[in-house]
């Protein structure tokens, strides 16, 4: 009967002590630092908490701290390595996927779940696979293109080599 | 200048990095370095006097707790009238109405702190619907409680029906509608403290869309100077008018627990509270009586226009004009009177909502030329199309569309795109003979709309909004407004807009954060004026900068300074060229950093009466058209929307991936305000609080979207861009009814057009 | 402080089982509740990794589900889709993918919704429901399970440990639910009809169950009893419906309206017969 937890996050081994029926969204916001996953409702329906536990897409705020001893989970911080970003996070960043960005760490990491089981997605897939994870921004119509772009299904809008500074708001 | 490099490119956005990756840091994210947290005691009533206020029980020695009586003579939110209270003083009028403050060290402990007060009401019988509202209101004496009223008259509509071979009328209805920006609303108020703890000022960050609104709401609140308040915008998810005005009450509510606290305090709204607490779209009442020639050319319109404000003010007035404004639609017609009012009622206060009344409006003249269509028998295309306004026609106000006038141009567009009046036709047949198959129907629908393109009539006048851009020591053009990035890019297209402007390359602009200590008062990020008028300023302002710079450089190198051009980052005269960065470091280097300021300059010979209601109401108009294709279940009325085709003219496309991306986003908010967003209302508590009961579009609802964007460019807007903010809110709900109607038959009025009014209507069809 | 336990057997799980901990599976419900009300619970017991309760598998006449399999552990089984499509096509309409890859059978039967989307599948399947605690093990067929509205034959010191479908499971089996949007929507009427497969145009062995009309999932028995055995026929299928929309008591809630269930319950059941009747005269 520990009050301690061991698990996996983002490749490294991490351990956290709490109550058992914390919420794993507030373990990673408020314990560990790492605020890119949201709280959107609190009740696991915009999926804006988006995290994988053991390569599944699942809401964060559903998820008690115990029982994620022994489990492998991965964060939006932990998609790529320090400084780099994958192909499918730039292609939202250039083709439009990714608006007030509020749903966007939950969207990408519900779509790589998607990508490694359908590589290719139709729309039919896609719309069954994210309907849990909600965007008020885009209308998805940019999310499905992103995704068409990064599974050449589709030839890309954004003009993705334009030289701009990231970080450019000061 | 008139090169564009920049503007029509669809560049990386960007904040668009920070944003995958997760490090863009919201409101809630920032690091809370020793803040209080702030929770709110609301209101279980919709309208009660207080009788008391009692803390004694409660325990915690550090906690702190704010009243109306604590909150001086200005108790407050300053917008246009000063009926809103920060915290509501011996009675309130609307559940949810915020009574007490409470802070503390952590969440919990205000919580726990905020549950031990206790409050005493003696509840009171509300008034919680326009039918109620329209009978009278206590407050009121017992008479209507009206808000705001506001009336257009245009010919001689009596003149007009006696003209007329054919009358219709038509009443239609709207409900209210919920933001459900993906982050609630959050801010963090911190005091500045004298040597003894005295309350000098605060600094506020929060999720907003108008730093200067909140920053004039706590001068008023406090009687404090300009400079001892300060605003910043964090990182904002979703605004949609519903940042624009509602930050005001929550950043005050913040700072007065500083004050009382004299800490930082933070305060997060979680889902529930945000619903159940902030403002919503106008609900609407909207009655037409048509005169029309067999043809189905128009004579007369003769409009009501019925407004529920809430519980007070806010920004109903200007919600108001704008319904008023667009409620005849995109159609010309000779005689027009529009009469509009807006009553309170004991509900949450409605404010701004992309839109802001014109949504509401155009889906009543729709649907009224829906119904003409098919009491004539016409094709609903055809009399729309008969009727659109052409280059040269009035509008109600008197006003003259000169240029940039493209209503035809969508229509057509979007019939050909679609192959429209076919397939309607098709669709119908089909309805008629179909048999009791299980199949789906089929339906197709069309609307056709306008946008007028920032404040209405004065307002921009009377804003006399500034934009500015600085050259920094660093080399780099700073651009400095008060307009901000929820989402729909801000960011992004004023570099390009600078970068044009100035004749330089988009890695030599940046945009600095909307500080009010910082940028100049741009007026808010609503009413779609970022691009074309803040945009417009900021064009403005670059080509002055770069007016200095050409000058600068004719001087040091000896030629005309007509010899000196700028483009795309380099310096050329017939001597040679010269990179931007060189010039900019000598002039820098002798000068220090060069600044170069807007001014809104009003259209000349362009006015408008607010009086009278003529005249100019805006300066340039977006046109739109929507064809929504449907299937809806003939057993359960369940409809799926199948497939989007918008036709947009934005005079200027600055950004087409954003500019598409604004389209679709705000065509699908249309389409869930009309089937799926229901705010039912119980004792004037809203019963759909959560996300699970108040439904938005899931990915497996938003049908394959085709995004046309025409450019018709205005005189009025930089580079011809006209404003897209809104006008993709203005057609999706008609022409999703439309569709249902060629579907099924069934001719619904109101929205949203569920299942359940969907079955019922059924038993009465249109006969 | 609270206690947690992790137990990975029965054996394992009886101390904390005969405590009174709660017992917390997906957990997609509870914490919605307890981070809404603030509720804190003294002791808690974590299911999932019960051994007992894993796994899906066909032994002899018996389709055995783990009560701590999820939604998509019941999709993606080789098994379940191919005996007990019911199951598998409920289980794809309950929320989306993260609350289906969390949430469990035992769950959804335990938490006793009236909107559960499984448990008129259940019904209709004839699942019994094996019930474990530190007293034995006993199976109870699912439609005695419930006693009330969110109320059960369990115990607090028991839990499920398995559902158990009957082999051969009817040849005809039918999911049906309305809700407002494609995904995401809780129930406003979930209906699961299973029989044998037609023979000369009629049908055997009957089961009509529904959800979300009522204050548990249940069988419509009296309609049962008219379909059973009759002629399939347009007639037999409005008969049906009228006698679906008079039997059941929806109510009006936040969701929808009586009449519209009661409307949309009888035409489903309409369009299912209707289907059925065409299948067989085609």
């Amino acid at each position: 009967m520990s009050t301690s937890y061991k698990f996996t996050l983002n490749g490294e081994e991490t351990e956290v002590s709490g109550p058992p029926m914390a919420r794993l969204l507030d373990v990673l916001r408020r314990d560990l630092g790492l605020t890119g996953s949201k709280e959107g409702c609190g009740e696991g329906e915009c999926g804006a908490c988006t995290v994988l536990l053991n390569n599944e897409a699942v809401c964060s705020c559903l998820v008690p701290l115990f029982q994620v001893e022994g489990a492998s989970i991965t964060t939006i911080e932990g998609m790529a390595p320090q400084g780099q970003v994958t192909d499918l996070q730039r292609v939202f960043a250039t083709e439009g996927g990714a608006q007030c960005g509020a749903c966007t760490p939950g969207m990408i990491l519900t779509i790589r779940s998607l990508l490694k089981r359908y590589p290719r997605p139709t729309r039919e897939q896609m719309r069954e696979y994210v309907s849990g994870t909600l965007c008020r921004c885009t209308g998805y119509e940019r999310i499905f293109r992103a995704v068409e772009v990064l599974t050449g299904q589709r030839t890309p809008e954004g003009v993705a080599d334009a030289p701009v500074a990231e970080g450019a708001r000061e | 200048m008139d090169h564009l490099n920049a503007v029509g490119l669809s560049i990386l956005r960007p904040d668009g990095l920070a944003k995958v990756t997760g490090r863009a840091l919201y409101l809630d994210d920032l690091p809370e370095r020793g803040c209080w947290h702030g929770t709110t005691v609301r209101s279980p009533h919709a309208s009660a006097l207080i009788t008391s206020i009692d803390v004694s029980a409660v325990t915690d020695p550090d906690v702190k707790i704010v009243t109306a009586k604590d909150v001086g003579p200005r108790n407050s939110v300053h917008l246009i009238h000063d009926d809103w209270p920060v915290l509501a003083d011996g009675r309130v009028n609307h559940v949810g109405e915020p009574v007490a403050l409470v802070t503390a060290p952590t969440l919990a402990r205000a919580v726990t702190a905020a549950r031990e007060v206790k409050i005493v009401y003696e509840a009171q019988p509300p008034v919680l619907d326009l039918d109620q509202a329209l009978k009278g209101d206590p407050r009121t004496g017992g008479r209507p409680n009206v808000l705001a009223t506001c009336d257009i008259n245009h010919g001689n509509v009596d003149a007009g029906f006696a003209a007329a071979e054919v009358i219709v009328e038509g009443e239609y209805e709207t409900g209210h509608q919920e933001h459900a920006y993906i982050e609630p609303h959050g801010v963090i108020a911190t005091p500045t403290l004298g040597a003894g703890s005295e309350f000098l000022g605060v600094d506020i960050v929060g999720s907003l869309q108008c730093p200067y609104y909140v920053h004039k709401a706590l001068t008023y609140l406090f009687d404090m100077s300009a400079d001892a308040i300060r605003v910043r915008q964090s990182v904002t998810g979703g605004g949609f008018g519903g940042k624009e005005d509602y930050p005001d009450m929550i950043a005050a509510h913040a700072a007065l627990l500083a004050r009382a606290s004299s800490h930082a305090v933070k305060i997060v709204y979680e889902r529930q509270e945000d619903i159940i607490a902030t403002t919503k779209r106008h609900p609407s009442r909207v009655r037409h009586r048509t005169g029309i020639k067999r043809d189905g050319t128009l004579v007369a319109m003769d409009i009501d226009v019925l407004l529920d404000g809430g519980a007070y003010i806010t920004l109903s007035p200007v919600v108001l004009s704008r319904a008023v404004l667009h409620a005849a639609g995109a159609y010309a017609c000779p005689n027009v009177r529009i009469r509009g009012k807006v009553l309170a009622t004991n509900t949450a206060p409605n404010g701004a909502f992309r839109g802001f009344g014109a949504p509401q409006s155009l889906f009543a003249v729709e649907r009224q030329m829906d119904k003409i269509a098919w009491t004539l028998g016409i094709d609903p295309l055809a009399v729309r199309m008969r009727n659109a306004y052409r280059e040269g026609d009035a509008t109600p106000t008197g006003q003259i569309l000169k240029e940039s006038v493209s209503a035809v141009a969508v229509l057509e567009k979007a019939k050909t795109s679609t192959r429209f009046s076919e397939r309607h036709a098709t669709n119908s047949l089909a309805r008629e003979s179909r048999e009791d198959s299980g199949r789906v129907l089929r339906g197709i629908g069309l609307s056709l709309f306008w946008h007028g393109s920032g404040f209405t009539g004065n307002g921009e006048r009377r804003m006399m909004s500034r934009g500015a851009v600085r050259l920094r020591a660093d080399l780099k053009i700073e651009v400095l407004s008060s307009s901000t990035d929820f989402g729909q890019g801000t960011e992004g297209v004023f570099r390009q807009i600078v970068a044009d402007a100035c004749g330089v390359s988009l890695h030599d602009v940046v945009v600095h954060v909307p500080d009010t200590a910082v940028v100049p008062d741009s007026g808010p990020t609503v009413a779609s004026r970022t691009v074309m008028v803040v945009g417009g300023l900021l064009r403005r302002a670059g080509e002055k900068l770069a007016e200095s710079l050409r000058m600068f450089a004719a001087h040091q190198s000896g030629v005309a300074p007509a010899g000196v051009l700028l483009h795309n980052g380099v310096f050329e005269t017939e001597l040679g060229r010269t990179p931007f960065a060189e010039i900019a470091r000598k002039y820098v280097a002798l000068h220090g950093p060069l600044d170069a300021e807007a001014t809104f300059e009003p259209t000349p010979n362009s006015t408008f009466d607010e009086a009278t209601y003529r005249g100019d109401a805006y300066a340039a108009y977006g046109w739109g058209a929507n064809v929504v294709e449907v299937e809806v279940n003939p057993d359960t009325f369940v409809t799926r929307i199948t497939k989007l085709t918008t036709v947009s003219d934005v005079g200027q496309v600055v950004h087409p991936v954003m500019c598409a991306g604004q389209v679709e986003g705000g065509t699908l908010q249309a389409l869930g305000w009309g089937y799926l967003e229901e705010m039912k209302m119980k004792d004037g508590r809203y019963l759909n609080d959560r996300l699970q009961t108040y439904l938005i579009p899931t990915m497996a609802d938003t049908p394959d979207m085709e995004t046309i964007l025409l450019e018709n460019p205005t005189a009025h807007g930089p580079f011809g861009a006209k404003g897209v903010g809104e006008l993709p809110m203005d057609g999706g709900a008609p022409a999703l009814l439309q569709a249902i109607e060629n579907a099924t038959g069934i001719a619904l009025s109101r929205i949203p057009a569920t299942p359940e009014r969907l079955f019922e209507a059924s038993k009465m069809r249109r006969s | 402080m609270s206690l947690s336990w992790s137990p990975k057997s029965l054996a394992e799980a009886h101390e904390a089982l005969a405590s009174g901990a709660l017992k917390v599976a997906g957990a997609t419900d509870l914490l919605v509740v307890d981070h809404a009300t603030g509720r804190q619970h003294e002791a808690v017991l974590n299911v999932l990794e019960i051994a007992e309760l894993r796994g899906i598998r066909v032994a002899g006449n018996e389709l055995s589900i783990g009560a701590a399999s999820t939604f998509t552990d019941i999709r993606r089984s080789p098994d379940v889709p191919k005996h007990a499509r019911l199951l598998t096509d409920a289980a794809a309409t309950i929320g989306a993918a993260q609350i289906q890859n969390r949430a469990t059978i035992g769950g959804n039967i335990a938490n006793a919704s009236p909107a559960g989307d499984s448990l008129p599948a259940l019904l209709a399947l004839g699942a019994l429901i094996v019930v474990s605690g530190p007293h034995g093990k006993r199976a109870v067929p699912y439609n005695a399970f419930h006693t009330g509205y969110r109320k059960t034959v369990l115990d607090p010191s028991e839990l499920i440990e398995r559902v158990i479908v009957p082999l051969p499971a009817p040849r005809v089996q039918i999911f049906r639910k309305i809700g407002t949007r494609q995904a995401q929507a809780i129930s406003k009427v979930v209906v699961g009809f299973a029989s044998d497969a037609p023979s000369r145009n009629a049908l055997t062995n009957v089961r009509l169950a529904m959800g979300s009309i009522a204050a548990t999932p249940i069988r419509l028995h009296e309609v049962e009893a008219l379909i059973e055995g009759a002629v399939l026929s347009r007639e037999l299928a409005d008969q049906a419906a009228a006698l679906v929309e008079k039997t059941i008591t929806p109510i009006d809630d936040v969701r929808s309206t009586a009449a519209y269930r009661r409307h949309v319950a009888g035409a489903l059941v309409r369009r299912l017969l209707l289907d059925l009747h065409e299948s067989q005269t085609s």
